[in-house]
C-alpha cells in the first residue's frame, strides 16, 4: 500500500513538473472574427504560427448578423477580449479615431512590412484612414469582393440553350452586363428544371445589417452612382442621386420583383447560399470568399458551377468591395504576440498557404505569381473584381450612414415605398445631418 | 399596537440561539434600525440597478454624448434630442406601427383570451388537459417561438401558407406573409396572440372562478336569463382582472423587441418598425446615445403615464 501511495505521489509530482512550465510560459492571444469558411481556414493556418512562437492560439469567431454589433460593443467597452480583430473594413475610420487600434506603421517600419507587397485596393479598403494617407491601422487579411456564381449544368442544357437564343437572340452564356443578368435571371424564373421550379437570382434583400446595401452597390456603381463628388469631398447632390443611380436602383428592383424566389425579402449571404445550394436559382449573387466551399458542394459544386465578375453596366464596372484587415486591438494585455502574429502572417510563404486552405491573400506575391488565375476556377474572376471594387464610407459614422441606406432603399425596392429618385434623395438627406452633425460639412 | 414586536417567548429563544455578542448588540437596536438593517442592502441594489441609470439617463439625454467615442468631448445640447424626436417623421412612424401592435395585440388577446377562459369555467369533462395544452405557447421562449414562426410563414415550404391554401385555394407561395406590407403586420399581430392569449386566459380564469355561485344561483331565482347573467354579473365582477390583463399586456407590447426582431426585422421596409426596435437601432447600432436616452425617457413617461392613467381606472372599476 505505501508502495501504490508512493507511486501516485510521484506520478502526481512529474505530471505537475511537466505541465507547470508550459502552463506558466506559454501564453494564448485571442484572435475575433465572423463564423464563416474563411475562419476555419484560418484556424487551420495558425497553427503553423503557434509551432513556431509558442504562442497559442484562441478564436472567437461571431455570426455575421451579430458580428457587428457584438465586435463594436467590445471595442466601445474597451474590452480586453481580442487581442486581434479582423475588422469589417467600414470600422477603420472609428476605429482609429476612437483608439481602438493601434497604429501600425512604426512596427510595419521596424519589420520591414511593406504596403506596396499588397494590392492597392486592400489596402486602401482594409489598412487606411483616412483614406489615402499612409496612415495604416490594420494588414490585409482577407481580400473580398462580390461576384456571381450560376448553374453551368442549366446553361448547357440543349434544350434551354435553344430556347433562350429564340427568345434573346444570343446564346445563353455568362452575363456581360447587367440587362443581360437581368434577362437570364427572367428566362429561369419560374421554369421546370430537372422536374423542379426553379427561380432566377438570389440577391441580397436583408434591412437588419447591411444586406440590400451591399447587393444594390453592385447596380449603382457600374451605373454612375458615386458616393461624393471627386473633386469636393462630401458634396453628394448630383453623383448619389445622378440619373444612371436612379436606373441602376430601378434595375436592382427590378430584378427583385421578377426574379427572386418567393419570400426572398430578407435575405444575405446565408440566404443566398440555401438558395443555390438547394438548387433553387439559376444565379447567386454572394462574395467571393464562399466560393471555395461552393466549388467543394457535392450537390452543386464542380462542374455544375460557375462565376463570373459583376457585370458592366452603362457607366462601366464596379463591383462592392468586402474583406477585411487584421487590427491589434488597444486594448490588449498581449499587443507583442500580437503583433508578432501579424509579422508571421505577413509572410509570403505564410499568404501562399493562405490562399491554398481557402482564405483570399491579398499579397501581391500571391496575386501576381503567372499561375494564380489557374490555381482555381474563380481565382482569375477574383483578380477582375479586385480591380473594380468600390467600398461603402468608411467614416467613424459609417453605421449611421449605412442604417440611413438600408432604410431608404429597404423601403423603395421591397416595401414599394417611393420612387428611385426619391430613395436617392432621401439617402442624401440622411447623410448630410450625419455629415453636419461630424462637423464635416 | 403590538403588530412591531417579537413574542416574548420567541424572543427569548431567538436570544438563546443567537451569540451572546451578537444577541447583545441586536437588542440594543430599535426596531426601526433593525428595520433599516434589513431594508438598506435591498435599497441600495435598486438605487444602483434601477435609480442611478434613470438618473444617468435622464443626464445623458440633455448632451451629444455618443458611447462608441469615448474621446469626444461631451457637449450638453439642451432639449435639442427631445426636439429632434418629437419631429422626426421615422419616430412617429414607429409610434404609429407600436400603437397598431398594441391596439390589435389587446383586442384580439382580450377576446380570445376571454372567451377561452369563459368556455374552460364551464369544467366539462378533460378541461385541466385542454388548459395545459392552451398554456403551452405562453411558456416557451421568444426566441423560439420567432424563428419557427419565420418558417411556419416561409411562402414555399411553409405550414401556414399550406393552411390558409388548403381553406382558400390559393397557390400557398403567392402571398408571403413577413415580406408583404399590409401582411408583415398582421403576420406579428398572429404570433403575439398565439403565444399570449393562454396568459391573458389564465387571469380571466382566475377572475370568473373568484366569482361566488350564489350570485348567480340568487340570479336564477330572480329567473335572469343567461344573457343577462352575463351582463349583469360575469362581466362586471370579471372587469377588474380583465383590465389587469389587458395593462400587463399593454405595457408588455409597448415594449415588444424580440419577436419584431426574430421575425421581420422592422421591415419590409420600415413597416414593422416599432419604438423598441428604433431604440435598438440608435443606442447600439448609430450608437447616439444621448438621442436614444432621451426617447428611451419619453417611451418611459409615455407607458409610465398611460399605465398610471389606467390603474385610477381600473381602481374605480374595482371600487364599484
Amino acid at each position: 500500500m505505501r508502495k501504490l501511495v508512493a507511486s501516485a505521489i510521484a506520478l502526481a509530482a512529474s505530471a505537475f513538473v511537466a505541465v507547470a512550465p508550459t502552463a506558466s510560459s506559454a501564453k494564448t492571444i485571442t484572435l475575433c472574427w465572423a463564423a464563416w469558411d474563411p475562419a476555419n481556414a484560418l484556424v487551420e493556418l495558425s497553427k503553423d504560427f503557434t509551432a513556431k512562437s509558442g504562442v497559442d492560439m484562441k478564436f472567437e469567431f461571431v455570426p455575421w448578423p451579430n458580428f457587428a454589433d457584438r465586435m463594436l460593443n467590445e471595442l466601445n467597452s474597451k474590452g480586453k477580449l481580442c487581442d486581434l480583430l479582423i475588422g469589417d473594413s467600414q470600422w477603420i475610420g472609428g476605429a482609429a479615431e476612437n483608439g481602438h487600434y493601434v497604429k501600425l506603421n512604426d512596427f510595419f517600419g521596424k519589420e520591414g512590412i511593406k504596403m506596396d507587397d499588397f494590392m492597392p485596393a486592400t489596402v486602401l479598403g482594409y489598412s487606411e484612414w483616412p483614406k489615402g494617407t499612409p496612415n495604416y491601422w490594420a494588414l490585409p487579411a482577407m481580400g473580398d469582393a462580390l461576384g456571381w456564381t450560376y448553374r453551368k449544368d442549366w446553361f448547357a442544357k440543349p434544350e434551354l440553350r435553344a430556347e433562350f437564343k429564340k427568345q434573346y437572340n444570343r446564346e445563353l452564356e455568362v452575363p456581360k452586363t447587367l440587362d443581360e443578368l437581368t434577362d437570364i435571371a427572367k428566362f429561369f424564373q419560374g421554369r421546370d428544371v430537372d422536374g423542379k421550379k426553379v427561380y432566377g437570382a438570389a440577391i441580397f434583400t436583408e434591412r437588419g445589417s447591411e444586406g440590400i446595401t451591399m447587393g444594390v452597390s453592385n447596380f449603382l456603381y457600374p451605373n454612375g452612382f458615386k458616393y461624393d463628388d471627386p473633386k469636393k469631398p462630401y458634396a453628394m447632390e448630383g453623383f448619389v442621386n445622378s440619373a444612371g443611380a436612379v436606373k441602376g436602383l430601378e434595375a436592382y428592383k427590378a430584378l427583385y420583383k421578377c426574379c427572386t424566389p418567393p419570400g426572398y425579402t430578407d435575405a444575405y449571404m446565408g440566404e443566398g447560399l440555401d438558395a443555390f445550394k438547394s438548387g433553387q436559382v439559376a444565379l447567386q449573387m454572394n462574395w467571393f470568399a464562399f466560393f471555395p466551399g461552393l466549388y467543394k458542394d457535392e450537390k452543386v459544386g464542380g462542374d455544375k458551377i460557375g462565376f463570373f465578375v459583376n457585370p458592366k453596366g452603362p457607366a462601366g464596372s464596379g463591383s462592392q468591395l468586402g474583406g477585411q484587415g487584421l487590427s491589434v486591438v488597444s486594448y490588449s494585455p498581449n499587443q507583442a504576440e500580437a503583433l508578432a502574429y501579424i509579422k508571421w502572417f505577413a509572410n509570403p510563404e505564410i499568404q501562399k498557404k493562405w490562399w491554398s486552405l481557402g482564405g483570399y491573400s491579398a499579397h501581391k506575391a500571391v496575386l501576381n505569381d503567372p499561375g494564380f488565375a489557374k490555381t482555381a476556377p474563380f481565382a482569375a474572376d477574383f483578380l477582375v473584381a479586385m480591380g473594380q471594387v468600390v467600398d461603402f464610407w468608411a467614416e467613424p459614422s459609417y453605421a449611421q450612414l449605412l442604417l440611413a441606406e438600408q432604410k431608404r432603399i429597404h423601403d423603395y425596392v421591397v416595401a414599394d415605398k417611393g420612387t428611385a429618385k426619391e430613395a436617392l434623395d432621401g439617402i442624401i438627406k440622411d447623410w448630410t445631418k450625419v455629415f453636419k452633425d461630424d462637423g464635416k460639412l | 399596537m403590538t403588530g412591531n414586536h417579537i413574542p416574548d417567548a420567541l424572543a427569548n429563544r431567538l436570544a438563546t440561539a443567537t451569540p451572546p455578542k451578537l444577541a447583545a448588540r441586536v437588542r440594543g437596536l430599535s426596531d426601526k434600525a433593525i428595520a433599516w438593517l434589513f431594508i438598506t442592502p435591498t435599497m441600495i441594489l435598486l438605487l444602483a440597478i434601477n435609480i442611478f441609470p434613470l438618473i444617468w439617463t435622464i443626464r445623458l439625454s440633455f448632451t451629444d454624448f455618443r458611447a462608441n467615442r469615448t474621446n469626444a468631448v461631451v457637449k450638453g445640447i439642451g432639449l435639442d434630442n427631445y426636439t429632434s424626436i418629437l419631429t422626426d417623421p421615422d419616430i412617429w412612424a414607429a409610434m404609429q406601427s407600436t400603437a397598431h401592435f398594441v391596439f390589435w395585440t389587446i383586442t384580439m388577446q382580450t377576446l380570445i383570451g376571454f372567451t377561452l377562459a369563459y368556455l374552460l369555467d364551464r369544467k366539462f369533462r378533460g378541461h385541466g388537459f385542454w388548459t395545459t395544452i392552451i398554456l403551452i405557447p405562453m411558456m416557451l421562449s421568444p426566441a423560439v417561438v420567432g424563428n419557427f414562426w419565420r418558417f411556419l410563414y416561409q411562402p414555399q415550404i411553409g405550414l401556414f401558407n399550406y393552411i390558409i391554401s388548403f381553406f382558400t385555394g390559393v397557390d400557398p407561395s403567392s402571398f408571403e406573409m413577413i415580406g408583404s406590407v399590409t401582411l408583415a403586420p398582421w403576420s406579428i399581430i398572429i404570433v403575439d396572440t398565439w403565444m399570449w392569449t393562454p396568459y391573458v386566459m389564465l387571469i380571466c380564469l382566475a377572475g370568473l372562478r373568484s366569482i361566488p355561485d350564489y350570485i348567480y344561483e340568487a340570479a336564477e331565482v330572480d329567473r335572469a336569463s343567461t344573457w343577462r347573467q352575463f351582463w349583469s354579473i360575469t362581466i362586471p365582477m370579471a372587469l377588474p382582472f380583465i383590465m389587469l390583463a389587458v395593462l400587463f399586456r399593454g405595457i408588455e407590447n409597448f415594449k415588444m423587441f424580440d419577436m419584431v426582431n426574430l421575425l421581420t426585422s422592422g421591415g419590409p421596409g420600415s413597416t414593422t418598425e416599432v419604438a423598441s426596435i428604433t431604440l435598438k437601432r440608435e443606442a447600439f447600432e448609430k450608437w447616439r446615445t444621448g438621442f436614444s436616452s432621451a426617447f428611451a425617457i419619453i417611451l418611459f413617461v409615455t407607458v409610465f403615464g398611460l399605465a398610471n392613467i389606467y390603474v385610477k381606472a381600473l381602481n374605480q372599476v374595482k371600487s364599484r
